[in-house]
């Protein structure tokens, strides 16, 4: 289902509405500010904002698309030679509402729907500033990383140490079972993994990792003599 | 069509009436010019708002 309009539909019909929101951005391009009432104000603005963005692409096909809208020419010239150009480093927002209390007769609130000044020097300077601290916010993060990497370490040598544990109770079952090559590439395993966790805990300097180290290094001693013990009862 | 079977009394009309009462408009002090204006709304003394001038006075 199409999402409805945001705000007041305005007008007798569809026609009428677009009809009267045409001519709304025709003013507003012409006289640059504009009185009308608060719903009318608030319709016009993405309407006129569009358009501008049309008239900052530039091209002939941008041109036709806001033809259909703004009929008079000249206005379009208008759009496209001084107020596309004007806002050519504004990234949205060319529009401002300010409201300026009731309407004597009916009541009704009214707005003053303007177009914004081109962006100064100093509040480009404002803007790059506020860019450059949200980047090395960004550049934060990375170290943050780096300390999660540490204890990715710490996690990968007692991954380590455990492997080795598993491989040593590997090769003590094969030795009892008289084994020999069983046990033999057991040990082999839980040396390799003790030389994993050294390898960690070099790359850190967490005391948790060396214990993981050192842990692995036991496991894989004890299944080295499982093997020898049996190799000496074969 | 149902229609009142009796003339309202003059007593009951106005007892009526007495509640028609109008609240006072909240307003706050302009940053500018120190008159009372309508909060969120340009001052219509001295046509600026948030410091810009917004009508022409």
């Amino acid at each position: 289902m199409p999402t409805p309009t945001k705000g007041a539909r305005l007008g007798g019909g569809p026609a009428h509405e677009r009809l009267m929101l045409a001519n709304l951005a025709t003013a507003l391009f012409e006289h640059g500010k504009i009185t009308t009432t608060e719903a009318k104000a608030k319709r016009l603005r993405p309407l006129a904002e569009r358009l501008i963005t049309f008239a900052k692409r530039g091209d002939l096909h941008a041109r036709r698309r806001v033809m259909t809208v703004v009929r008079d020419k000249g206005v379009v010239h208008e759009l496209f030679t001084e107020i596309g150009p004007r806002y050519e480093n504004r990234p949205g927002g060319y529009t401002r509402i300010t409201k300026v209390g009731p309407r004597k007769g009916d009541n009704a609130p009214m707005a003053v729907i303007e177009l914004v000044e081109a962006l100064t020097a100093k509040a480009e300077t404002v803007r790059e500033a506020t860019a450059a601290t949200k980047k090395s916010a960004a550049k934060k993060a990375p170290a943050k990383k780096a300390a999660a990497t540490e204890t990715a370490a710490a996690k990968k040598a007692a991954a380590a140490a455990e492997a080795a544990e598993a491989a040593a109770e590997e090769a003590a079952d094969d030795a009892a079972e008289g084994d020999v090559e069983g046990a033999e590439a057991a040990a082999a395993e839980a040396r390799a993994e003790a030389d994993k966790a050294a390898a960690a805990a070099e790359g850190s300097d967490d005391p948790k990792v060396d214990e993981a180290a050192g842990e692995a290094e036991a496991f894989a001693e004890i299944a080295e003599d499982a093997a020898d013990d049996a190799k000496k009862s074969e | 069509m149902a229609v009142p079977k009796r003339k309202m009394s003059r007593s009951n009309t106005r007892s009526r009436r007495a509640n028609w009462k109008a609240a006072p408009i909240a307003l706050v002090s302009c940053d500018r010019c120190r008159e009372r204006k309508l909060a969120h709304t340009a001052c219509p003394t001295c046509g600026t708002y948030n410091g810009r001038d917004v009508l022409d006075v």
